[in-house]
């Protein structure tokens, strides 16, 4: 499994794939905008960024106040205007979407947070020193919005995050070709400019603990994500690669990530097909991607879909894994039966069953798996209550321990998980916090 | 070169602007103003009349001419207000073979500054005189192209006409100040440093022209002369060029357009308006001139119980609600928005947590227009960014046909008191919230 491309080819096949717009082409974009009154761009925008008044601020040449109109709505404007799923959002609801092309919201927005942080230029001042102190658990996107918007708000808080460096997903989970790895950190470095006070390598439970942070915070934010790819439970699991580790060596490691020849991703959600977009771009020549149902039930945005499409890969549905070929320690194959749909499961969906003595075999010398991840571990920990296994919250973002509240991947028991949904659980949640600070005093 | 090569593109005649007193030209002279993404919705300029020698432009119209006989070429003249140097400019433009002059009374920025151009055409004596002086050597017919920068353009028009010209152009460009650079605060355009007032022409200036070449042909004194007129001022397309015909310009001359897109824009203009002018079943160009000029009255003849009401075709509507906000912000207020059940809501009424592109379409509420409550201003209709989407429709008012000068006439008091004017519309059921 030698890999043959220079390292500089490595890092650009991975590089961000729209690039940005022109300064002409935004004006031209800005002025198609019909600037639509209680526009429904603005509606379908989970933190609802009044989105007709800062693309008209590009067009009037205002670029400091289209970017502070987003970051008022929205903390981590840059990272949203790469990997927000537009088209089920702000774009797709465009009234200029049904008989026009509608307007390229994502890539305006990301004109206007390059303008912001190409500049440098401060937009936010932090209110009066409130001398309420807050914690943060975990320096994820919900995390920064919460921690920003309450720095905003003249509290002291403090970022804890386990890793070495903060972001989230958007640092270590979403594939360059979407989201460079400078974006996150520039993010994450205009928090920390606001006053929040990062401490990377601590994590809850271990280096760190409840009486602790309840003992010094008047109140804590958990934003602590999902936990690590669930195991598939088939002999020979050993040798297939966690996805998501797959994706951060791409970002952070790229030139130590080993990608096969044959590829095979387990999963079909949009972490598969960015695993996939990895393996087909840094040099595999065969991508298949398997999954149990069908095109229908996949979960992956069909944008996405069509993308991976383009990319060269191919799918196996109705396939189930069931053991790993391996010798020597490296992999030779996934041996797999053809399955077939019977009724709907507890998802709605229905439930796949395997077809009797279907067995077949992909050959392949890398299968990662994506199927989706843990439920967080700490619920249980700090005995949360919880929902479908999903830290449980009130309307405020309030756990059932008064003073803990939490927002981000780690509550969503309902409807699909993405950066700016978790954005707007951080920027309410402060809000709700704020609140329970300044009402105390 | 540029008229032959206009002429070989197919424009059926040149006016040859405009030769006469010694000139030296600035750089930077055109401005031009641009507005949401369109370029050159107007442009203004400093420059002066040719600044290639009298002696060239003589020589050059004439091997024009004998080139295309089957042209009109027309010499735009602009000299020193004297009458030898008149008489003088008017025999060399005679000797090159032209087929016609055109008084430029209009430039309205450094040559107005010598006594020339606006200055003359400002002032209805001064017009009157000056075209008396050609006319008194004019072999060829003469022009008078006037200015827009007048209070009423009527007055230097029938100058004109007592002077005996033979035609009457208009509109010349409109004084104006492009703008200002807020980079480093100069006028925009810059001539070292400083900038000035110009001439404003194109696209924008056409609603400007067509109302001061229908005062023309509302005058008495100029329609009775039947002096043709043609006209210009932004015609860009042969949509502007058929509204320019239908209010009376029986010649068409046009510049910003072609100096934005060149001479192959004629084609279309030519192409468009025929047919226009076959779907509308006019054969010649005459059939079109001045066809709509009757329509043009005056606020005191309309009638003031023709009603029309706005009316959203729910089919077409994209639901951008800017006839909402316009309605609702600026005008009568008679636009709703009106949920799924029925119910009237508010803007912005949606949960902060709901979100995607199903909930902000699905749940969007449509907008209607209480048609008692319209006035018909017209305005939603304006906004509208879809094509045939909001109707103008006529509904009954009830009333009999009456117009403001019948009413001051018949009521005298109604159109002077405002009690009296309560009763009268109580009697007549205009409600007006």
């Amino acid at each position: 499994m030698t890999n043959s491309q220079p390292e500089m080819k490595r890092f650009e096949a991975l590089d961000e794939l729209l690039p940005p717009l022109s300064a002409n082409e935004a004006a031209v974009e800005s002025a198609r905008c019909l600037m639509c009154y209680d526009a429904p761009c603005t509606h379908a925008c989970p933190t609802h960024i009044d989105i007709p008044k800062f693309i008209k601020k590009i067009g009037t040449g205002n670029l400091r106040g289209s970017a502070r109109t987003i970051l008022e709505a929205n903390l981590l404007g840059a990272t949203c205007a790469r990997v927000c799923p537009v088209q089920e959002l702000c774009e797709g609801a465009c009234v200029l979407g049904a008989e026009h092309k509608p307007i390229a919201i994502g890539r305006l927005q990301r004109h206007a947070m390059d303008f912001a942080y190409g500049t440098g230029i401060g937009l936010f001042h932090p209110a009066k020193a409130t001398g309420e102190k807050a914690a943060v658990i975990g320096a994820g996107p919900a995390g920064l919005s919460c921690a920003g918007e309450l720095a905003k708000l003249g509290h002291r808080v403090t970022l804890f995050e386990r890793r070495e460096l903060a972001g989230g997903l958007s640092t270590y989970g979403i594939i360059g070709l979407r989201e460079p790895l400078e974006v996150a950190l520039a993010e994450v470095a205009m928090v920390e400019k606001l006053g929040v006070k990062l401490e990377t390598g601590q994590e809850l439970g271990t280096n760190l603990t409840q009486a602790q942070l309840q003992g010094e915070f008047g109140a804590v934010f958990l934003s602590v994500g999902l936990g690590a790819t669930p195991s598939l439970g088939i002999p020979g699991e050993e040798h297939i690669l966690d996805g998501l580790e797959y994706i951060e060596q791409s970002k952070v490691d790229v030139s130590r990530l080993v990608v096969g020849r044959n590829v095979v991703v387990i999963g079909a959600g949009n972490t598969a097909i960015d695993c996939a977009t990895v393996a087909r771009r840094l040099g595999a020549t065969q991508v298949t991607m398997i999954y149990r149902r069908t095109e229908m039930e996949m979960t992956a945005y069909s944008h996405e879909y069509d993308f991976i499409k383009r990319e060269g890969v191919s799918f196996a549905f109705l396939t189930q894994p069931v053991r790993v070929h391996a010798e020597n320690g490296a992999v030779k194959a996934l041996a797999c039966v053809r399955m077939r749909l019977g009724n709907a499961d507890a998802s709605g969906r229905p439930a796949p069953r395997p077809v009797e003595g279907s067995e077949f075999v992909i050959v392949a010398d890398q299968i990662v798996k994506a199927i989706g991840q843990e439920k967080p571990s700490l619920a249980a920990q700090l005995k949360l209550k919880t929902e479908k296994g999903f830290i449980q919250v009130n309307a405020e973002f309030e756990t059932n321990l008064p003073g803990v509240y939490a927002g981000g991947d780690c509550i969503r028991a309902r409807g699909a998980a993405s950066t700016v949904m978790a954005v707007q659980d951080g920027k309410l949640a402060a809000r709700a916090i704020h609140e329970r600070l300044v009402g105390r005093g | 070169m540029q008229v032959h090569r206009a002429f070989e593109a197919g424009w059926g005649g040149a006016v040859w602007k405009t030769i006469g007193a010694p000139v030296l030209n600035v750089s930077n002279r055109y401005g031009a103003w641009h507005y949401g993404g369109q370029k050159m919705l107007a442009i203004n300029n400093v420059e002066l009349i040719s600044d290639r020698p009298l002696e060239v432009n003589l020589r050059e119209i004439a091997d024009v001419k004998r080139a295309w006989p089957d042209r009109a070429v027309i010499v735009s003249a602009m000299v020193e207000s004297k009458p030898e140097t008149w008489h003088d400019i008017i025999r060399k433009i005679q000797d090159t073979g032209a087929d016609g002059i055109e008084l430029n009374y209009g430039c309205p920025h450094g040559m107005s500054e010598r006594g020339m151009g606006s200055a003359v055409g400002q002032v209805p004596e001064y017009c009157e005189q000056i075209t008396r002086w050609v006319m008194e050597v004019a072999k060829i017919p003469v022009i008078v192209k006037l200015t827009p920068n007048i209070s009423d353009i009527v007055m230097p028009a029938r100058a004109a006409v007592a002077a005996g010209a033979h035609a009457l152009s208009l509109i010349n460009t409109i004084n104006s100040i492009i703008g200002v650079d807020l980079d480093n605060l100069e006028i925009t355009p810059n001539i070292g440093g400083k900038g000035g007032h110009g001439g404003y022409a194109g696209p924008a200036v056409k609603p400007i022209a067509l109302n001061m070449l229908v005062a023309l042909g509302r005058d008495s004194v100029v329609s009775e002369s039947k002096l043709p007129i043609s006209g210009m001022g932004g015609i860009s397309t042969w949509r502007d060029a058929a509204e320019f015909l239908l209010l009376g310009a029986s010649s068409l001359q046009v510049c910003t357009a072609v100096m934005h897109y060149g001479f192959r824009i004629v084609e279309d203009l030519c192409d468009g308006l025929s047919n226009w002018m076959e779907e509308k079943g006019f054969a010649k160009i005459s059939d079109v001139v001045g066809r709509s000029l009757h329509r043009v009255s005056d606020f005191g003849d309309f009638d003031l119980s023709f009603r029309a009401v706005a009316r959203i075709d729910q089919k077409k509507c994209i639901r951008c609600n800017l006839c909402y906000v316009a309605c609702n912000d600026t005008a009568h207020q008679c636009i709703d928005l009106i949920a799924k059940d029925g119910s009237v809501v508010q803007p912005r009424s949606y949960d902060i947590q709901a979100n995607g592109k199903e909930e902000a379409v699905g749940t969007r509420p449509s907008v209607y227009v209480r048609e008692a409550d319209c006035v018909g201003c017209r305005l939603c209709y304006n906004v509208c960014p879809v094509e045939d989407c909001i109707h103008m429709v006529e509904e009954p008012s009830g009333r009999q046909a009456i117009t403001w000068g019948q009413l001051s006439k018949s009521q005298r008091a109604v159109t002077e008191d405002w009690e009296e004017m309560r009763k009268y519309r109580e009697k007549m059921g205009i409600h007006i919230h």
